[in-house]
């Protein structure tokens, strides 16, 4: 039982992460993370981590891939750049023309990719093959085993306090960046955050031939 | 399932991440591809963390899973900075810092 969840479960995880590397649309490749980060909490439970996957489902697949859906949704990604006209000429070096030199590129990146993948093949299994060939120390369930939230949270503030506080200091420091990243005003760009005068949002007044008028939905 | 194939699955997922830094140019699947990396060593941290049965492994896979959420959001912040200052989103445009 345990092996066939494992096998549905480590190619759901393998194929996910084939299809963020693999497919074109930014948006389809948030969907591929997020069905690869499912697959990955059902090994994480089958390692006996509740605790980090349940985490791991709450907080990556739920949180940071809404926040990277709205990106997403917000640059646009590589399918719509004509819309944006004078910027998509500038963006128009990616995607589906790529330069000569380009695939050449792409196909070093795999290469050393493989030798990567074989060079960690040979260190966690190839050396290791005696401390790694067994099936992990005993589990002797209950509300107080390992892996579960009260033994994860008696380490965090015992042994692991100094970490825990670190990592909510890294997470204040991060929330500061990203405001100050992403503020509309006075942050990164203060030249060219000046009123864009932008022709579709502008109301035309009654009669002047809007498309609206046209198909009747605004009568003036 | 003995803890060697979970190590094989790690690192399938590390080196997926690799290849996707190295060919994908738009920063989104970059950033993307290094949460694979991510994933992958978390993998392996849980599955070592499982061998020895106890659970430093997975306090350092939470904290690494703290890490990757900040990086996300500096990452995000920066593309999303990028793109009100109309500069192209692509890795191999942005050479300003190249000299």
């Amino acid at each position: 039982m345990s092996a066939v969840l494992f096998f549905l479960a480590a190619i759901g995880v393998i194929s996910g992460a084939v299809g963020v590397v693999v497919l074109r649309n930014p948006f389809f490749s948030v969907l591929a993370l997020v069905g690869h980060l499912v697959s990955l909490a059902v090994l994480f439970l089958l390692l006996r981590a509740e605790f980090v996957a349940a985490v791991q489902v709450v907080v990556y697949a739920g949180a940071v891939m809404v926040l990277y859906v709205f990106v997403v949704a917000y640059v646009g990604g590589e399918g719509d750049r004509s819309k944006i006209g004078q910027l998509g000429e500038r963006l128009r070096g990616n995607g589906s023309r790529p330069p000569a030199v380009g695939s050449g590129l792409r196909l070093g990146g795999a290469i050393l990719g493989g030798a990567l993948l074989v060079e960690l093949l040979i260190a966690l299994l190839g050396t290791g093959l005696e401390a790694t060939s067994g099936y992990g120390a005993g589990y002797v369930p209950g509300p107080q085993a390992y892996g579960t939230p009260a033994y994860i949270g008696k380490l965090l503030l015992t042994r692991f306090l100094l970490v825990f506080e670190l990592a909510s200091f890294l997470l204040l420091i991060a929330a500061v960046g990203g405001v100050v990243l992403a503020r509309r005003r006075g942050g990164l760009g203060e030249e060219d955050e000046h009123e864009r005068f932008v022709p579709l949002d502008m109301r035309r007044p009654l009669g002047t031939g809007t498309t609206a008028e046209g198909v009747g939905s605004r009568t003036p | 399932m003995s803890i060697a194939w979970y190590l094989a699955v790690s690192a399938i997922v590390f080196a997926l991440g690799a290849v996707g830094v190295m060919t994908r140019r738009n920063p989104l699947v970059v950033l993307l591809c290094l949460e694979l990396m991510l994933n992958g060593g978390n993998l392996a941290l849980i599955a070592f963390s499982r061998m020895w049965g106890n659970g430093d492994g997975q306090i350092l896979a939470i904290v690494v899973m703290t890490v990757a959420a900040c990086e996300v959001c500096i990452g995000l912040g920066m593309i999303v900075a990028i793109y009100r200052r109309q500069l192209p989103i692509d890795v191999d445009e942005l050479r300003e810092l190249q000299g």
